[in-house]
C-alpha cells in the first residue's frame, strides 16, 4: 500500500520535529567541529584563520598518537569483553529465571549506578582501590602479612571503574533481546535432543545477538573516547586518545588538533563498525 | 602554573567537560548571544572577578571588608587553566572586570586586546610595590601598565619531613634511584619541560635543546608513582602517602604544612627552580572600571595580605610593606627573603604558540612513554 499524502503529512509532521532538533543539536556542532579540524587556528583568536590539513597531518606524524588510539582501542575492547562476561550472565538469569517482584527489585539495583554522578563514582573507586583503602584492608583482616593490594594508577584500575560505569548498558540490552526469546524455541530444541549447551550454542545465543551487539556498542564507542575514568584511576598508566584530545581543547587551547583528533577517532570507531557489521549480520541472519 | 588553590571539590575531568560543552556552545551559537546575557544593570554595584577558586579574591571576610569600605559586591567566576581564562575572555567580552593573570600570559592577554590599560593613578598601593615586579616588562607594554603586580611565589621541590632526614637540596633527587615510585610531578607540560630545562642546566622559558629535556623526563619514568593535578589532589595523595617528593607550588606547600598539618618540607634546589608572579588587570570593557580600580588597590594593601597570609597561608605579595606588615612568627615571611634562593629562580616569560605546541607535544609523548 502506497501512502496517501495524508499519511505522508502525518509521517512529516511527527518526525520532522525530533528530525530539526538531532540537525540543530548533533549536526550543527558536528560539522562547526568538522570544519574547525581544518583551520590552522582557533575561530576565538582574532586572526584570519586560514585552511589546512596539517592538524590531520600531526596524527599521522606522530608515532605517540598511534600508541595512545592502539590503547584507547584494547582498552574499549577489554571493557566491552568484560562487561559481556559480567553483563550476560546477569542478563540471561534475569530474563529466564527470575519472575515477578523480585525481577523489578534486581533491576532497580542494576539501575542505580546511573544515579549517581560518574565523577563521584570514580572517586570512589580511588577508596576502594589504593593501597590502606577497603579493598587492602579487607584482604589484610582475612591474611594478615599479605602483599599489598594497590590496584591505584594501575590499568587494571581503569578497566574496573569504565566496567562499572557501563554494564548496565550491557545488562539492560542483552536483556531486552533474551526476553524476547520465545521459551517455545528453547523447549523445542531441547525436545529435539539437544543438550542445553547445545540448545544455548545454537538458539538463545543466536537469537539475542542483536543485544549483545547493541551494548558493545553503546560502550565500546565511550570507552575509546574516555578521559576522565583513565585519568582519576590509571595515573601514568592511563593514556589514551580522549586524554590527549581533551587537553587539546582545555590545555593547550589547540582546538583544530582536538577537533581533527576526534574526528579521526570517529573514523576509526566507523572502520570498525564497517568491517564488523557484515560479518555480524551474517552471524545473526544464519540462526 | 602558578601557586593556586584549584577547586576543591571539582575534578578535572568535571570542570574540564563542562568547559568543553561551554566553549563548544559558544562556538556554535554562543558567540552572537553571550554579550546580551551580561548582567549589566547590577553592573554599578558589583565588581566581577575572575580567578582560580580559592586564591584569595573569594575570601568570605575580605570581600565583607571590601563592601563594608566601598558598597560594592564582589562576584566571582573561575578558570581552571590560563587557557581557559582567555577562552572565557575571548567569549564573553565586556563579562570582567578584574582578572588574575599569571606574568607568562599577562602579555598574552594584551596581544590579544582583552584586557586594558590601567590607571595606576586611581591605584594609591601601586607605587609602594616591588619594581622589580612592578616594573616588569611582562606586565607593562608601551609604556602602560595591563597588570599590577600581585603576589608572588616558587614552583620547587616539596618533601616529606618524615621520610628525608636530611634536605634533598639538588634537583637531581627526584632523578636519584633510590626514590623509586616516590616522586611526582604535575600533569602540565610547561612545568615539566621548565623543571627538567634547569635539570639540565637550559633556560627554562627557551631550552634550545629539547632532545635533551625529553630524555631528562624519560628518565624519571621509574621514579613517578603519580602526576597530580591540583592542589586538592596532592594533599590527598601526599596524606595517603602515595610520594614523597613533589615538584610543588610555594603557597600551596606552606597551606599543606599550615592548614592540614602534612609533614611538607620545601626548597630551592642548588640548580634552581621556576619563578612566578601574577598581576592583576581589567578586562577590556570592563562594565565597572572604577570598582575594578578599587579592588585591586584593596588587593595589594598590607591589610588584607596579612590577614590572608595568615589566615589561609598566601604567596608572598608584590608589595614589601606587606610582606613587613607579617608578624615575624609567619613562616612565609623568612622562607620568602631567602635572597640566595631567589636568586637561583628563573621567572616564567610568555610563550610563542609554537613553543607552546612543542612543549605539549613533547609532554604528551613523554606520557605516552610512562604508561608503557
Amino acid at each position: 500500500m502506497t501512502p496517501t499524502t495524508r499519511t505522508r503529512w502525518a509521517i512529516l509532521s511527527l518526525t520532522g520535529p525530533a528530525y530539526l532538533w538531532l540537525a540543530c543539536t548533533i549536526f550543527l556542532p558536528i560539522a562547526a567541529m568538522l570544519a574547525l579540524s581544518f583551520l590552522d587556528k582557533s575561530p576565538l583568536v582574532p586572526k584570519p584563520a586560514s585552511f589546512t590539513l596539517a592538524n590531520y597531518g600531526a596524527f599521522f606524524g606522530k608515532p605517540f598518537y598511534w600508541s595512545l588510539t592502539r590503547w584507547s582501542i584494547e582498552l574499549g575492547f577489554w571493557v566491552t569483553l568484560f562487561s559481556f562476561l559480567i553483563g550476560y550472565p546477569a542478563a540471561y538469569a534475569l530474563a529466564k529465571r527470575v519472575k515477578g517482584r523480585w525481577r523489578e527489585a534486581i533491576f532497580l539495583l542494576i539501575v542505580l549506578p546511573f544515579w549517581s554522578n560518574a565523577l563521584v563514582r570514580i572517586f570512589s573507586w580511588t577508596m576502594v582501590l589504593r593501597s590502606n583503602g577497603i579493598i587492602d584492608l579487607g584482604v589484610q583482616s582475612i591474611f594478615p602479612g599479605a602483599p599489598t593490594v594497590d590496584l591505584l594508577f594501575t590499568y587494571p584500575a581503569v578497566v574496573i571503574g569504565l566496567v562499572h560505569s557501563y554494564l548496565p548498558y550491557m545488562i539492560l540490552t542483552c536483556y531486552i533481546a533474551l526476553q524476547a526469546i520465545d521459551d517455545s524455541l528453547i523447549e523445542a530444541g531441547r525436545s529435539l535432543g539437544a543438550s542445553k549447551l547445545t540448545t544455548f550454542r545454537r538458539v538463545v545465543l543466536p537469537l539475542s545477538l542483536p543485544g549483545i551487539i547493541s551494548g558493545s556498542a553503546l560502550i565500546f564507542v565511550p570507552v575509546i573516547g574516555s578521559f576522565m575514568e583513565p585519568r582519576i584511576l590509571g595515573g601514568t598508566k592511563g593514556a589514551t586518545l580522549g586524554m590527549n584530545i581533551e587537553e587539546q581543547f582545555t590545555v593547550t587551547a589547540n582546538w583544530p588538533l582536538g577537533a581533527a583528533l576526534s574526528f579521526i577517532l570517529l573514523a576509526i570507531v566507523l572502520i570498525i563498525f564497517g568491517v564488523l557489521y557484515p560479518f555480524l549480520r551474517k552471524q545473526g541472519g544464519a540462526a | 602554573m602558578t601557586g593556586k588553590t584549584r577547586d576543591g571539590k571539582g575534578g578535572f575531568g568535571r570542570v574540564s567537560r563542562r568547559n568543553f560543552v561551554a566553549g563548544a556552545s559558544a562556538l556554535g551559537v554562543g558567540v552572537g548571544l553571550t554579550p546580551f546575557l551580561n548582567r549589566r544593570a547590577q553592573a554599578s554595584t558589583e565588581v566581577k572577578v575572575l580567578n582560580w577558586q580559592g586564591y584569595g579574591t573569594d575570601e568570605k571576610w575580605a570581600l565583607e571588608a571590601f563592601k563594608k569600605a566601598t558598597g560594592l559586591d564582589v562576584v566571582h567566576e573561575y578558570y581552571n587553566s590560563e587557557s581557559e581564562m582567555i577562552t572565557k575572555l575571548q567569549t564573553n567580552p565586556g563579562a570582567y572586570d578584574v582578572i588574575v593573570t599569571n606574568s607568562a600570559w599577562n602579555g598574552r592577554a594584551t596581544e590579544q586586546g582583552v584586557i586594558q590599560p590601567i590607571d595606576t593613578a586611581q591605584v594609591s598601593n601601586f607605587a609602594d610595590l616591588n619594581p622589580s615586579f612592578r616594573d616588569s616588562p611582562l606586565l607593562n607594554v608601551d609604556g602602560k601598565t595591563y597588570g599590577v603586580a600581585w603576589v608572588w611565589g616558587i614552583t620547587a621541590v616539596a618533601y616529606s619531613t618524615d621520610v628525608y632526614k636530611d634536605v634533598p637540596t639538588s634537583i637531581e633527587a627526584l632523578w636519584d634511584a633510590k626514590n623509586a615510585k616516590r616522586v611526582s610531578v604535575r600533569d602540565d607540560a610547561i612545568e615539566a619541560v621548565s623543571f627538567a630545562a634547569i635539570a639540565t642546566g637550559q633556560d627554562m622559558n627557551h631550552p634550545t635543546d629539547l632532545a635533551k629535556v625529553k630524555e631528562k623526563l624519560l628518565a624519571l619514568k621509574p621514579n613517578l608513582a603519580m602526576l597530580w593535578t591540583s592542589e586538592d589532589d596532592w594533599n590527598k595523595q601526599f596524606q595517603a602517602k602515595a610520594f614523597d617528593l613533589s615538584v610543588y607550588w610555594s603557597g600551596s606547600a606552606l597551606r599543606s604544612k599550615t592548614n592540614f598539618k602534612l609533614p611538607v618540607g620545601y626548597v630551592v634546589p642548588d640548580e634552581g627552580a621556576v619563578g612566578w608572579f601574577d598581576g592583576l588587570a581589567i578586562g577590556k570593557d570592563a562594565p565597572n572600571a572604577e570598582g575594578a580600580h578599587k579592588f585591586i588597590n584593596y588587593m595589594i594593601e598590607p591589610t588584607y595580605y596579612v590577614e590572608w597570609a595568615t589566615k589561609v597561608g598566601a604567596p608572598a605579595s608584590a608589595n614589601p610593606k606587606a610582606m613587613a606588615a607579617l608578624p615575624d612568627s609567619d613562616p612565609s615571611k623568612a622562607f620568602y627573603s631567602d635572597e640566595a634562593a631567589i636568586k637561583r629562580l628563573q621567572f616564567m616569560a610568555p610563550l610563542s604558540d609554537q613553543e607552546r605546541q612543542d612543549f605539549s607535544d613533547l609532554w604528551a609523548e613523554v606520557k605516552t612513554e610512562y604508561a608503557k
